[in-house]
């Protein structure tokens, strides 16, 4: 066997250091580190930009720039809170804890997944640039159609359109090699004994993500594809005068779109049991009825995406339909509520920084998904349409169900991936800080929206004032407190109390067998589930 | 020994092309929007953004530049991934890696013209029809027919004008088609028959069958240049020909790209066969450009019944 002599460990003891180490690394610790911090600083840009729009939004009036400048931050605050910001938090998780809690040796494609994410930094370049060109006289700045490009708005729109387009092309590419890579990695790097139905919950929630980013995705591509042809050479996708229809586009975007809602939540899914079952001291209830409700709601998500445009106009047979099939979203969600109390009843339950953002996720998530139904429902929803109401729920979703669950991830897994405790009391301050902020920021932006006020203005009626404020005021302070939260990253990867193995008591599954922090390669020899 | 080389996983040395692929990416993006910014036209053939020309000529350099540094660094990341297959570094783990990471990329690709293909269908059904529907009084689009193909209303709408140059006429589905459907689909055989000599090992009929399934691939791709320059020259059937031109081109224009890409694919794998790789266990990188031929052929099939023929 010629063949078996030359392939031995030689080839990954060593690896350079510096900005080299980051620049080429194979090994998914680096790649996940880098993700979660790409992630944190996107986040962090993504937020000072919202605060712009709320400082503007704190009094009626136009008092700190123009409507479109207004416009632009709002979409580029979009885009990168969702591309930039959650799903590279996503994606950073699992290139950190997949591989140990399938006691794989690594992803299954390394170089590719090192691509994957140096993908990142030249799309975050390109949503941006267009800022800066403004600056020099080149183009008016970046796009302002909100996230989703509708058409007329964006084949007229400027330069600042074309660089999105072209921000979501490469963060497609990213996404879905990054999905490849996950499937590859679950099919083919489980350790011997461990089947599909004894994976960590995590690995089911981001295996059913994969498949939903490769489904839809490429989807997305083709559509701003169109929209780039029609801008430039002179195709009539989604313009009426050549038997196109801008609809069409509301579509194509939604098809894609709304499975993105359960892209960015699905992996959350899948640590939340985790964490809930570590602090009751209990196993997860019901593993296979939530594997099952993470399935259905996965197959459900590619068919209900006409939701989001009820007030566009269709049939009403196609109503009909778009409102059932959303409402019965609910049934595998309702499972997945069900589980996860069930999992801390008659727990013996503590509430350290990750419980309490989990059990502050499961309220909070809960109030998002409900205000869902609300708007799921036809005849109401052309009160909500395009009101604030949309944005306190999506937010309830996205920030709650999303950025928090992320943060319970967070503290979860850092006295793993560090080696050290983080500051427990900054921890449970961050936690509290950024609950109350955020119920002060969204509360009044449901009662706003229902009394009318529409999104994506920079102006409002004087009735809409105080809720106004509040809502800025809540905002600044659920910005200031991330101040916090990156505080006790950044020291907890400097030092401090020393973790252990298990680090937390009440612990499962392979990624607690290791060191904190792991070694560089940390399943050498793959374990056996019995 | 032999137990601990089962169990163990290569992964390969850290790699700086990833990351320059991503430069050249950059690059090659923000070139194509300098450039068509300082290039784009409106319909009466007027400069769109006159103050901001100066941008096209630096904008195509950088396109180039891009599109040089992706393809070296792509030339360079396959050719060590080479080099480890031919020293054994991938043995049958690694194999089904690549086995099911093949099959999930094509699904992501299935799924890429799956929107153009719903692009067509919605159009068809529902904005034509729904458009040659309102009544005249109402409508600005007064000319609209509800047949197929459309190129939307003659004449002036809302200030632009609409009205190709000439009328076209929509491409048939005999003629050269026909021929690039045959030529595809021997081609699915001949690659089948390479493959078939590859396991038997019998190396004259791989390298037979490859460089016939080139040939027939870029027969393929003239048959398919000619034809769209019959459409721009004879047929006044171009891009900017209502839904029927856009829906036309941006399909076939993307198949053949895919067919560009695959031909590429063949000619490596066609010269590394005659360099005497690949073994008759071991060929996964034969066997992940057939798929991805296969996959071009089925999509044409696609193609030829729903833009050509239906």
């Amino acid at each position: 066997m010629s063949t078996t002599t030359v392939a031995h460990h030689d080839e990954h003891h060593d690896h350079p250091t510096g900005i080299m180490r980051w620049l080429t690394t194979t090994n998914h610790k680096d790649i996940g580190t880098m993700y979660l911090t790409f992630s944190l600083i996107m986040f962090l840009v993504g937020g000072s930009m919202i605060l712009g729009i709320r400082a503007e939004l704190f009094k009626p009036g136009l008092q700190l720039m123009n409507p479109e400048f207004f416009n632009q931050l709002i979409g580029v605050h979009a885009l990168i809170m969702i591309f930039a910001a959650l799903m590279p938090a996503a994606t950073g998780f699992a290139n950190w804890m997949l591989p140990l809690q399938i006691g794989a040796p690594d992803m299954a494609l390394p170089r590719l997944n090192n691509w994957g994410f140096w993908i990142l930094p030249p799309s975050a370049i390109l949503l941006t640039l267009p800022f800066t060109l403004a600056l020099f006289g080149v183009g008016d700045g970046a796009l302002a159609t909100g996230w989703t490009f509708y058409p007329p708005l964006s084949v007229q729109g400027g330069i600042g359109v074309d660089f999105a387009i072209f921000a979501v092309h490469l963060l497609g590419i990213s996404s879905v090699l990054g999905s490849i890579n996950i499937i590859v990695t679950i099919y083919n790097m489980r350790a011997p004994g461990m089947t599909l139905m004894k994976m960590p919950m995590f690995a089911w929630g981001w295996l059913i993500t994969a498949f939903l980013l490769i489904a839809t995705i490429p989807v997305l591509a083709g559509a701003v594809t169109m929209l780039l042809t029609d801008r430039h050479f002179g195709t009539h996708f989604f313009d009426a005068a050549g038997g196109g229809d801008p609809i069409m586009f509301q579509h194509l975007f939604w098809f894609f779109g709304h499975p993105e809602v359960y892209i960015l939540l699905l992996p959350v899914w899948g640590f939340i049991p985790q964490i809930l079952q570590t602090f009751s001291r209990k196993p997860m209830y019901g593993y296979k009825a939530q594997v099952y409700s993470l399935w259905a709601i996965g197959a459900l998500a590619v068919v209900v995406w006409a939701h989001h445009f009820f007030t566009a106009g269709m049939p009403v047979p196609a109503l009909l339909y778009f409102m059932y099939s959303t409402m019965a979203i609910s049934l595998p969600l309702a499972v997945l509520f069900y589980c996860w109390i069930r999992t801390m009843w008659k727990g013996s339950m503590s509430f350290e920084t990750p419980m309490l953002f989990t059990v502050g996720w499961i309220i909070l998530f809960g109030i998002g998904g409900l205000t869902g139904l609300v708007l799921a429902d036809v005849a109401a929803d052309a009160q909500y349409h395009n009101s604030y109401f949309v944005v306190a729920h999506f937010h309830y979703t996205l920030f709650a169900g999303g950025i928090m669950g992320i943060m319970a991830g967070v503290y979860y897994w850092l006295p793993k991936m560090t080696g050290h405790m983080y500051n427990e009391k900054l921890g449970k301050l961050h936690f509290w800080l950024t609950a109350i902020s955020f119920n002060v920021t969204f509360i009044p932006q449901f009662f706003v929206g229902l009394a009318g006020m529409p999104r994506r203005i920079p102006d409002y009626a004087l009735q809409f004032a105080e809720f106004n404020m509040i809502s800025s005021i809540g905002a600044f302070v659920l910005g200031l407190s991330q101040l916090l939260f990156v505080y006790n990253i950044v020291s907890c990867a400097r030092g401090g109390k020393k973790a252990t193995d298990q680090v937390w008591e009440g612990a499962q599954g392979l990624e607690w067998t290791l060191p904190s922090p792991p070694p560089y390669h940390s399943f050498t020899e793959q374990p056996v589930v019995k | 020994m032999a137990s601990h080389s089962e169990n163990h996983y290569f992964v390969p040395h850290g790699s700086i092309y990833p990351a320059l692929i991503s430069v050249g990416l950059l690059s090659l993006a923000s070139g194509f929007v300098f450039n068509v910014t300082g290039s784009d036209t409106r319909m009466d053939g007027s400069i769109k953004n006159p103050a901001l020309t100066y941008l096209a000529t630096p904008g195509k350099y950088m396109m180039y530049l891009g599109l040089a540094i992706i393809l070296f660094m792509m030339f360079k990341w396959l050719s060590s991934v080479v080099t480890e297959s031919l020293t054994g570094q991938y043995k049958k783990w690694e194999d089904k890696s690549f086995r099911i990471g093949m099959i999930v990329f094509i699904c992501s690709e299935v799924a890429f013209f799956a929107a153009f293909f719903g692009a067509l269908f919605y159009m068809r059904v529902l904005s034509v029809p729904d458009l040659a529907s309102y009544a005249p009084d109402i409508t600005p689009y007064k000319d609209f027919l509800s047949t197929w193909p459309s190129q939307g209303p003659g004449g002036t709408v809302l200030g632009e004008s609409y009205k190709p140059d000439q009328a076209f006429h929509p491409m048939s589905w005999s003629g050269l088609p026909l021929i690039n459907t045959l030529l595809l689909l021997s081609s699915g055989a001949t690659i089948t028959w390479a493959h078939w000599g590859l396991i038997k090992n019998n190396r004259k009929q791989l390298v037979i069958g490859l460089f016939l399934t080139i040939a027939l691939g870029v027969t393929f791709l003239i048959c398919q240049a000619a034809e769209y320059h019959h459409a721009y020259t004879e047929m006044g059937l171009t891009l900017k020909s209502g839904a029927y031109g856009a829906t036309f081109f941006m399909l076939t224009g993307f198949h053949g790209f895919h067919v560009t890409i695959g031909t590429l694919m063949l000619i490596v794998i066609w010269l590394r066969s005659i360099k005497g790789h690949f073994t008759p266990e071991h060929h996964f990188g034969f066997e992940g450009v057939a798929w991805y031929w296969h996959f071009v052929d089925v999509v044409w099939l696609g193609l030829y019944i729903f833009v050509y023929m239906l």
